[in-house]
């Protein structure tokens, strides 16, 4: 039996289970959808929650979980209005379809998109119970109260655990949304108190729960050479020399299918099908050996000749042209700069394209049988791979299954369903369950890079030392209006609406590279820029750099829409700047020769934070950052903060990495292979890191990004201080400088 | 046939004897606690004991090893129970926890040597495994708070 009330805009399903238990869902009805875009899932719900009669909890987690910890965090949240202590609480991966909703992990919005919604789901099962006693006992609902998984009625001090209210609560109409009663956050047990995560265990005791470790009867083991160029072709190949080779099953070549259009946006919905040649064997290690035999000519096509040297050249170029596009315009720049007495200062950036390089290699295994796909992924977009795998098959969505299962890191790369297009792809062809693992060499040739770019600016100060005009010419990538995937610039990017003369412009140039998103997207390059170029100005005019930051914060914005910064409240920065600075002893302490502080903020993914690093330089241009300073603002609560502490500081060291990381082309193909070429921050290199949150009476938003792009800039920032050597082209080893 | 002894069990390998000892675990012996980063030698994800000593499986060819004492994390403790497993879970390090196999092994063998290791111990000994999640300031804490626990069992 289901019931369901349907006057609601967000609505519950209220099932009962076989032996005397209920299940509980939350649902919202479909947006009315615009007419021009794809239809959207009709429900989403944000997680299930089923009692037992035995009492058992069991909450389902909805969202896939690649390291950022929601399957701990989100039923957190339920378990809390449930009113139910945490230990009794099992937690199980949902399945994929359209009816779980949207099951996107990404953008960190898992936290704020079901803050909401998850806590009703806890009260309104609370509620189901609590009137299931109260007619059991024949006492009013409000003289019960409820603790640790069990109704008490005080007076006759009678209690039932909600096992054996479960099925008499199944059996009732579900509470109107208007008589719920979420908790008083003073009386939480479990939001706000640090949690370990759920699957720890199976971790450290090295169980199979990594899509790498899937395993199938009958399956066999594939790897995928791929063309190295985007588009390329295969001309021939050894491919009998290589069949015949110890364990080897079936070695053929995919026709690649081109995506359906090249910019933007593209991926999520079909991230085409690159030329290759699958060899598929009975061991993985078989499949790889056979490969390194292999020997094949690629017709490379019109990217065989791209260059990552000429493309910094044609950028140069295309900045000293009048801009493609003007983004946006107030004030009179030319005017502010030719003013008398104006301070002008200017600065080119350029960040390269960068790979996710997640630590677990790209994997997935696959089914494919009498016209069904089943899928083991740990996608990040389960639902549009779901889309994608239905529409490169040609079968409908009903006959694809995926089972999600835990990630080795996401980034933003398990956003993108090639290698499970791949290795559908693959079992189809050979008939039988097949499980694809790239190389490292296939994961950072393959990627879905963090967009590369160049930023021309230009800003001028007032004699009083303030900031009086902003220009920004942005050399991308792209065609026409349109950038490259996550690759473009916001021109409602802060200080925009701060700066009395304002303007952004863009050029663009073609790439054949897939680009993608890569934790805190765009922010990642642009926060860099942003606060580094902020930092040039604040010398020039002879300000702390801190004290320069707020005083542009004091401003009052601009009154146009858009025009705070990407909606950007400057009192919740300037908060969170101002402890920052105290934390960190900013312009307090006594340093070293050779060492000094730097600061930067951003506002990205609804988070306000703002860091201090300090860092030594020696004099062979060795950086040593001996610590970093976080203070964020993410609204009224921290649900988990263990894991809160552990992403941001998580992705600080991510950031410090982006410091020392580059992809570059050459002949169309990437240089770089394995981690030896594209580095990450190693124990040595990585500082203390000290967090602080500060509350504020907003929806609680998502930690998985915006810790981020701050660490950048401050650390560039401090290089500057200690050797008067401004940082405008990563990586930094461009200029000489690198991790000690 | 090879005779492998891991986690002290001898394990018949019929297998080429070429293929890198990371392989022979993970697809021939069920052992996946053992993972695949990079293949090289360069990320630690791999990381096993050989009579003791760390190594990177994934350059280590089943015949290099068919000597020796291979300890894989599965043989650190299957319930969880070992101080460095333990001290893992208490503070909460993994975030994807792919590399925590690795970190852990090469945890227990710093520690088997210097039971009461420096921040630069640590640094020397934790430097070759990568973590692409940074939880590095807790792995750093859990070695600690490990080293302190094994010392009070003593
Ligand atoms: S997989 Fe062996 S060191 Fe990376
Ligand atoms: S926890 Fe993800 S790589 Fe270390």
């Amino acid at each position: 039996m289901t019931k369901t009330d349907p006057n609601r805009r967000s609505f519950l399903r209220l099932t009962a289970l076989a032996g005397g238990g209920l299940m509980l869902g939350l649902y919202s009805k479909a947006k009315a959808q615009a007419p021009n875009r794809p239809a959207r899932a009709p429900l989403a719900p944000s997680d299930f929650v089923t009692i037992a009669s035995n009492g058992k909890v069991t909450i389902a987690a909805c969202n896939p979980d690649v390291g950022q910890g929601v399957l701990t965090s989100l039923p957190m949240i339920v378990a809390e209005e449930l009113d139910v202590d945490w230990k009794d609480v099992q937690i199980v991966r949902s399945g994929v379809g359209r009816k779980f909703g949207s099951q996107l992990t990404g953008g960190s919005t898992a936290t704020p998109s079901n803050w909401e919604p998850l806590r009703r789901v806890g009260a309104s099962a609370r509620a189901l119970l609590v009137s299931a006693a109260a007619q059991t006992w024949n006492v009013p609902v409000e003289e019960c109260s409820t603790a640790s998984g069990r109704v008490h009625h005080k007076a006759s001090q009678r209690s039932l655990g909600y096992g054996e209210l479960a099925s008499k609560a199944a059996s009732l109409p579900l509470p109107d949304a208007s008589s719920l009663t979420l908790k008083d956050p003073k009386d939480y047990k479990i939001i706000g108190k640090s949690t370990i995560g759920v699957e720890n265990l199976d971790i450290v005791t090295g169980k199979p729960i990594f899509g790498i470790d899937l395993a199938l009867p009958g399956m066999l083991h594939a790897v995928f050479h791929k063309t190295p160029v985007m588009g390329g072709k295969v001309a021939s190949a050894n491919l009998d020399e290589v069949k015949a080779m110890k364990g080897v099953k079936h070695v053929f070549v995919i026709e690649g299918r081109p995506m359906p259009s090249t910019y933007p946006n593209y991926l999520f919905q079909d991230p085409g099908l690159e030329t290759g040649i699958a060899i598929v064997a009975d061991s993985w290690w078989a499949a790889q050996s056979a490969r390194r035999k292999l020997v094949v000519e690629w017709e490379p096509g019109q990217w065989g000749t791209q260059d990552s040297a000429a493309n910094v050249a044609k950028a140069e170029e295309l900045s000293k042209l009048p801009p493609a596009r003007n983004l946006r315009s107030e004030g009179d720049v030319e005017a502010a700069f030719a003013q008398s007495g104006a301070k002008v200062v200017e600065g080119a950036y350029h960040f390269p394209f960068i790979a996710h390089a997640t630590m677990e290699p790209q994997t997935c295994t696959a089914h494919f049988k009498d016209g069904k796909a089943e899928i083991w992924s740990a996608t990040q977009f389960p639902q549009p791979g779901l889309r994608a795998i239905a529409g490169l098959m040609s079968i409908p969505e009903e006959n694809v299954t995926i089972n999600m299962v835990r990630g080795g890191g996401g980034f933003g790369r398990r956003a993108y369903n090639d290698v499970m297009c791949e290795a559908v792809w693959i079992s189809k062809a050979v008939g039988a369950p097949v499980k694809l693992v790239w190389t490292r060499e296939d994961d950072i040739q393959h990627d879905y890079y963090r967009c590369g770019g160049f930023q021309y600016l230009k800003g001028a100060i007032d004699p009083n030392g303030k900031l009086i005009a902003w220009r920004d010419h942005f050399v991308g990538y792209g065609e026409g209006e349109a950038f490259a995937h996550d690759g473009g610039f916001s021109p409602s990017e802060f200080p925009a609406g701060f700066v009395p003369n304002f303007a952004v412009h863009s050029s663009v140039m073609p790439l054949g590279l897939k680009t993608g998103a890569l934790r805190a997207p765009y922010s990642n390059s642009a926060a860099w820029v942003i606060q580094s170029f902020l930092d040039e100005l604040a010398h020039a005019a002879g300000k702390d750099p801190v004290q320069f930051r707020l005083e542009l914060l004091e401003r009052t914005p601009s009154p146009s829409p858009q025009a705070r910064g990407r909606g950007m409240d400057p009192a919740r920065m300037r908060r969170a700047i101002e402890l920052v600075a105290e934390k960190s002893g900013w312009g307090k302490r006594q340093l070293p020769k050779g060492t000094a502080l730097g600061a930067a903020f951003h506002y990205s993914h609804g988070g306000y934070i703002a860091e201090v690093a300090e860092v030594t330089v020696a004099a062979n241009k060795k950086v040593k950052v001996n610590k970093v300073w976080v203070v964020g603002d993410v609204g009224s609560h921290i649900v988990n903060p263990s894991g809160a502490e552990n992403q941001v500081q998580g992705s600080v060291v991510d950031g410090l990495s982006e410091l020392i990381q580059e992809i570059t082309l050459r002949e169309g193909r990437v240089v770089q292979t394995n981690y030896h070429n594209h580095p990450m921050l190693r124990m040595a290199q990585a500082p203390p890191i000290d967090v602080q949150f500060l509350a504020s009476p907003n929806t609680p938003s998502g930690l998985g990004e915006p810790a981020l792009p701050p660490i950048l800039p401050a650390v560039c920032n401090a290089i500057f201080a200690v050797t008067g050597e401004r940082i405008r082209t990563l990586p930094m080893t461009k200029q000489g400088f690198s991790f000690a | 046939m090879i005779n492998l002894t891991i986690n002290g069990k001898s394990h018949p390998f019929g297998g080429d004897p070429e293929m890198p000892l990371l392989w022979a675990l993970r697809d021939e012996l069920d052992l996946k606690g053992t993972k695949f980063g990079c293949g090289i030698g360069t990320c630690g994800a791999c990381t096993v004991h050989v009579d003791g000593e760390p190594k990177r499986a994934c350059v280590t060819k089943v015949s290099d090893a068919a000597e020796g004492s291979i300890t894989t994390v599965e043989g650190i403790s299957t319930d969880g129970s070992h101080p460095v497993q333990q001290a893992w879970i208490e503070l909460d390090v993994p975030q994807c926890g792919y590399c925590q196999g690795g970190q852990i092994m090469s945890a227990c063998s710093l520690l088997e040597k210097k039971p009461q290791p420096t921040d630069a111990d640590i640094d020397s000994a934790m430097n070759g495994v990568l973590c692409r999640c940074g939880t590095y300031p807790r792995i750093r804490a859990a070695i600690h708070h490990a080293a302190k626990a094994m010392q009070a069992s003593k």
